[in-house]
């Protein structure tokens, strides 16, 4: 087979060599067009991106090339040096490669082709990866954070001499995160190794195709980009909205009303698949269905904090279709097609149309059948909220995140691994990180600076030039100072930080602490467990448990009966309302006309609120004040997301603080934000003292945000995880002590230092650069608050409108985050007064 | 004693408590006053902790002794003690006086003119800090009080020791709150670690076991803004 390399040349038809012309024909398929399309770009030498609902022989696709190329290439002859690998496959999950492994080595068999494929994960014992080192396989399946350590080792450079392709899997999922910028690194480092390198990225459909070529391919010159081939969808898919007969509830995410209407759908369904958008709430719905379940279908729960031999069995059980509903969170929308599930519901609205767009695809895996989802909407808003998702579903709108700059913290650990590699030139190594696209915009400066940091820790005070970790000799080039220092690299490598938590281990009943063994039902987060005292009941596995206490890094658990189990809660794993689901909802508001597609009650709620106050038109920021018993109420319908909406509503408090207002507090949701204080807020804003327009000011993202976050718990969160992935502090894994509390230093501590003594620190600009998209959104916020200047809309009312019920129904329902240590320690002082008769 | 509370400013309003009879103020900033004997206590110092990581590999800030003796320094011109106590593990290692930057090493000299200053011995620092004044002591006896690093076992009558970081955890409102905290059963004391890159240990971990009478045990949690009474029956391990 003879390659192509000149750049764009026009690419003929490829055909497929013997023996995978008779393999197709012996089971009566016909390549498909776009695997033949890939196979010819690749035969011409270029990366492809394909982008393609499941079902459409995607991961085949991928592998073509390679496996054709390998037949061609044929067997090592006695005596020949082992070649290096010839296929690299990243995948973002562990199950996922071992998948590929299993479903590959079918078609290898088959057509009896010389090619060794083998996996290597975190799980591959030692002795493997050391024959894997001496033997390469021909394709190695693999994860982001084992290509780093591969990447990091002396011997990269042989290891990867005879790459060919490079195939990602799942990629819109990849490059979202920092697994992705680390990701993006070793891609281009792959390609200084060999810079005929082509990479096959695999995709389902997203926003921005361009964003995702570019990221394939090595931005030499900029803008450099893969070839796409895009797989339309087969049939539309049948969505609709559960137009229940029950009352759609003011707020709330249980979608408890719903549970009988939902069951009823699964017993006229072969299987289903319950999405749910939270571990908290597939706990729930699952006890709230079996509750439910007179005819005991076979229901199973899925959920990333579930033993991994429970989730495998019910992946197993689904696989077979021996099941008739799976409640399931996000762990289950990645790869793999299961089964013959005939209907998605999605229970809670689904915060974006291409995450809808995903789920929905695993309902089917013959493309040319419409596949079947119903919504069902847990309160009002949702209810607006699904339908704006049905019509994007029904047009194929897409809004995936955009992809955000390559974050510093990744670079400086991709830094220290290359000098791990072997010595480094930083202007060459400046050059190779550039051509990874996530970094492309990066200036000399500042990567000079991650090499600092790396070196000494970059800091004014150059107290540690005799600690360096790296440093530069006579010759010009960047070693590594002491061999300990790749032994660090190496178990710090990656940039996935794991929530402490503990083991849940089951044990009967009566026996305490004593016995140990019992089977283990999975993890939950210590944040959770440290709040309940033995005897506590919560929600978990499927099951009422009691908490019988902790020993070491487990959670003993018994059986219990009863009602009032608390649910676990989990930090992170919710996602905001997209921009795009966000912008339709308002449109909707604000067009009557739109109304009839909604349920009747909705629309009737809708009527209302215009009658008794008004709804913002579209572009318009409506902000309602009220007063209710011996508060006044703002409510502000922004629909930017919570996120967004949390930070605004700290930034609006410390103003109103300022304006003399006395605010009191305030609680976000997706939709609206609310505030309430002392003093009238209505006539404060109707007398200009402040103006709304004052108070929403595009200013306040300077110094008040500044100030608010220098004691952010937030930002001390997003520090921390900078701070573990740069190699500044040891990386904690789970089952390690937490008596260490006592002699490892806290990341908090260091940021309270750093802040004070050196705010310009690199670590903090990174810090600041991940919360500015992450746990703050302060960009959205910003986009915001230039969108509504001067169309603030007031309506001052003399009670609670039909559109603040919702909000108002939560105020005091929250769970109290971060910052109210203070507020919470004098509390509980008070307590001991109170009982001792003080107060 | 005599003591203007009105002329404090919030955070700068100590906790007044009594520990084997004598007077004590505890400091929000992490130290202890005995106004009877002109007395100021800190205990865990740890200064030089951030040098001492870096010279494992981990290159955090190095600005924790500076952080730390701020605090010191505000601590003294607060009380305007006649003697000054560092209660042990005043320096993360033996070589940590040597490593101090040399204007840390003067500012603390001069903090220490024209006052008694006294360092106890603790397990990571139980040589003297070279060039520094003061006296290296085991233990010091005023009162009713004795002032050690390590708390002896069993209960013990007007003994101030450090070494074992106090943190106290409170559960409210299905959140958890985590403070540094003095130890206190009325007769014996525990101080908080002071260092800025210091730890805590819940006071309700077993290497506590025996130190308190369960009867009257408070830990005094430091807030953001004070210090918060906290009666032994709420904190919770962990």
């Amino acid at each position: 087979m003879t390659i192509d390399l000149r750049l764009g040349a026009a690419t003929a038809p490829a055909s497929l060599p013997e023996p995978f012309v008779s393999w197709f024909a012996e089971r009566g398929w016909t390549p498909r067009a776009h695997q033949i399309e890939l196979l010819g770009r690749a035969a011409a030498g270029r990366s492809v991106l394909l982008i393609a609902p499941t079902g459409a022989g995607k991961t085949l696709a991928g592998f073509l090339p390679s496996l054709v190329d390998l037949a061609v290439r044929g067997k090592r002859r006695p005596g020949e040096a082992h070649r290096g690998i010839h296929t690299l496959y990243i995948s973002p999950l562990k199950a996922l490669a071992v998948d590929i492994e299993r479903n590959l080595s079918k078609p290898v068999d088959q057509m009896q082709l010389p090619v060794a494929l083998e996996t290597r994960t975190g799980d591959t014992p030692a002795h493997k990866r050391q024959r894997q080192k001496l033997k390469p396989p021909d394709i190695l399946l693999t994860t982001p954070e084992q290509l780093a350590l591969l990447i990091a080792a002396p011997d990269a450079r042989p290891f990867f001499e005879d790459l060919r392709y490079v195939v990602l899997d799942e990629l819109h999922s990849l490059v979202t995160s920092k697994r992705g910028h680390l990701l993006a690194l070793g891609l281009a480092r792959l390609r200084s190794f060999r810079p005929r390198l082509q990479a096959i990225g695999l995709s389902a459909t997203v926003a921005d195709p361009d964003a995702l070529r570019r990221w394939l391919v090595g931005q030499r010159p900029a803008g450099a980009m893969a070839d796409l081939i895009t797989v339309e969808g087969g049939a539309r898919p049948d969505v609709s909205v559960m137009d229940s007969q029950e009352r759609v509830p003011w707020q709330g995410h249980s979608s408890r009303y719903a549970v009988p209407e939902i069951y009823e759908t699964v017993k006229r369904h072969r299987m289903s698949l319950i999405f749910v958008n939270t571990r908290s709430q597939a706990e729930l719905l699952f006890s709230e269905l079996w509750r439910t379940n007179e005819d005991n279908l076979p229901i199973a729960l899925h959920h990333g904090s579930l033993d991994v031999s429970q989730r495998r069995r019910v992946e197993k059980a689904m696989a077979e279709s021996s099941l008739r509903a799976i409640v399931a969170t996000s762990t289950l929308d990645l790869g793999i097609d299961w089964g013959d599930v005939d209907l998605v519901i999605h229970v809670g609205a689904p915060k974006g149309a291409s995450r809808l767009a995903q789920r929905i695809g695993r309902a089917n895996h013959r493309m040319n059948e419409p596949s079947k989802a119903i919504l069902v909407p847990s309160n009002r808003f949702e209810v607006l909220e699904c339908r704006a998702a049905l019509e994007a579903s029904t047009i194929g709108a897409q809004d995936t995140p955009p992809l955000v700059a390559g974050a510093l913290d990744v670079l400086a650990q991709h830094v220290l691994g290359s000098a791990c590699a072997a010595p480094f030139e930083a202007g060459l190594l400046f050059e190779e990180v550039k051509s990874a696209a996530p970094y492309a915009e990066l200036h000399r400066k500042t990567f000079d600076r991650v090499v600092d940091f790396v070196a000494t820790g970059g800091y004014a005070l150059r107290s540690y030039e005799r600690y360096a970790r790296i440093r530069r000799t006579a010759d010009g080039l960047w070693r590594v100072a002491h061999p300990r220092v790749a032994q660090q690299y190496r178990l710090n490598v990656g940039t996935i930080i794991e929530v402490p938590a503990l083991n849940v281990r089951y044990v009967r009943t009566g026996s305490g602490l004593v016995a140990r063994g019992g089977p283990m039902l999975g993890r939950i987060e210590e944040a959770f467990l440290e709040t309940l005292v033995p005897g506590d009941t919560f929600l978990f596995a499927g099951k009422v448990l009691r908490f019988e206490g902790i020993r070491e890094n487990e959670c003993f658990v018994s059986n219990a009966p009863g009602q009032d189990a608390k649910v676990p809660y989990y930090g992170g794993g919710k996602f905001p309302l997209s921009t795009y689901l966000a912008d339709q909802v308002r449109l909707m508001l604000a067009d009557p006309a739109r109304w009839k597609a909604l349920p009747e009650q909705v629309a009737d709620w809708l009527r209302l609120q215009a009658d008794v106050s008004v709804l913002p038109k579209h572009g318009e920021l409506l902000v309602e004040t009220f007063p209710r018993g011996n508060r006044f109420y703002m409510a502000a319908y922004a629909f930017e997301g919570r996120l967004a909406h949390q930070t605004l509503g700290m930034l609006l408090t410390r103003r109103l603080e300022r304006a003399g207002a006395r605010p009191l507090g305030f609680v976000a949701t997706d939709y609206v934000l609310c505030v309430w204080a002392l003093a009238d807020l209505g006539s404060m804003f109707r007398r200009g003292k402040p103006s709304l327009a004052s108070l929403f000011e595009e200013d306040m993202l300077g110094d008040d945000l500044d100030a608010w976050l220098a004691d952010s718990w937030m930002l001390k969160r997003t520090f921390r995880n900078c701070a573990m992935i740069a190699g500044l502090i040891e990386k904690r894994y789970p089952g390690q002590e937490k008596s260490g509390r006592q002699v490892t230093v806290s990341a908090d501590l260091l940021y309270d230092v750093l802040r004070s003594h050196e705010p310009d620190h690199i670590l903090l600009e990174a810090t600041r650069d991940d919360a500015a998209s992450g746990l703050l959104d302060v960009r959205r916020l910003a986009e915001m608050l230039s969108r509504i200047k001067g169309r603030i809309m007031h309506k001052e009312l003399d009670r609670i409108s039909p559109l603040a019920v919702p909000i108002m129904l939560e105020v005091g329902r929250e769970r109290v985050d971060g910052e109210a240590g203070d507020a919470l320690l004098s509390e509980a002082e008070q307590l001991i007064d109170e009982a001792a008769g003080r107060r | 004693m005599s003591l203007d509370l009105e002329s404090c400013t919030d955070d700068e309003r100590p906790t007044a408590i009594v520990i084997a009879g004598e007077p004590a103020l505890c400091d929000r900033r992490g130290a202890l006053y005995f106004p009877g004997h002109g007395l100021l206590c800190v205990s865990d110092m740890h200064l030089e902790k951030g040098s001492s990581l870096a010279r494992r590999g981990y290159l955090v800030p190095p600005y924790d002794s500076a952080a730390t003796l701020i605090r010191l320094e505000a601590a003294v011109a607060k009380w305007r003690p006649r003697i000054v106590v560092s209660l042990g593990d005043s320096f993360h290692d033996c070589d940590g006086a040597g490593r101090m930057p040399d204007n840390l090493r003067a500012g603390l000299a001069a903090l220490a003119t024209g006052r008694d200053w006294f360092w106890v011995a603790g397990n990571h620092d139980p040589q003297p800090p070279a060039g520094l004044p003061g006296e290296t002591v085991n233990a010091i006896s005023l009162g009713a009080l004795t002032f050690r690093h390590h708390p002896g076992p069993g209960a013990s009558d007007g003994e101030i020791a450090g070494h074992l970081h106090p943190g106290a955890m409170i559960v409210q409102r299905g959140r958890a709150v985590r403070r540094r905290c003095f130890a206190a059963d009325g007769r014996r004391l525990i101080m908080p670690a002071f260092g800025a890159y210091t730890g805590s240990l819940n006071v309700l971990d077993r290497a506590y076991a025996g130190l308190f009478r369960r009867d009257g045990f408070m830990a005094y949690m430091i807030g953001a803004q004070r210090i918060f009474a906290i009666s032994g029956g709420l904190l919770r391990p962990g």
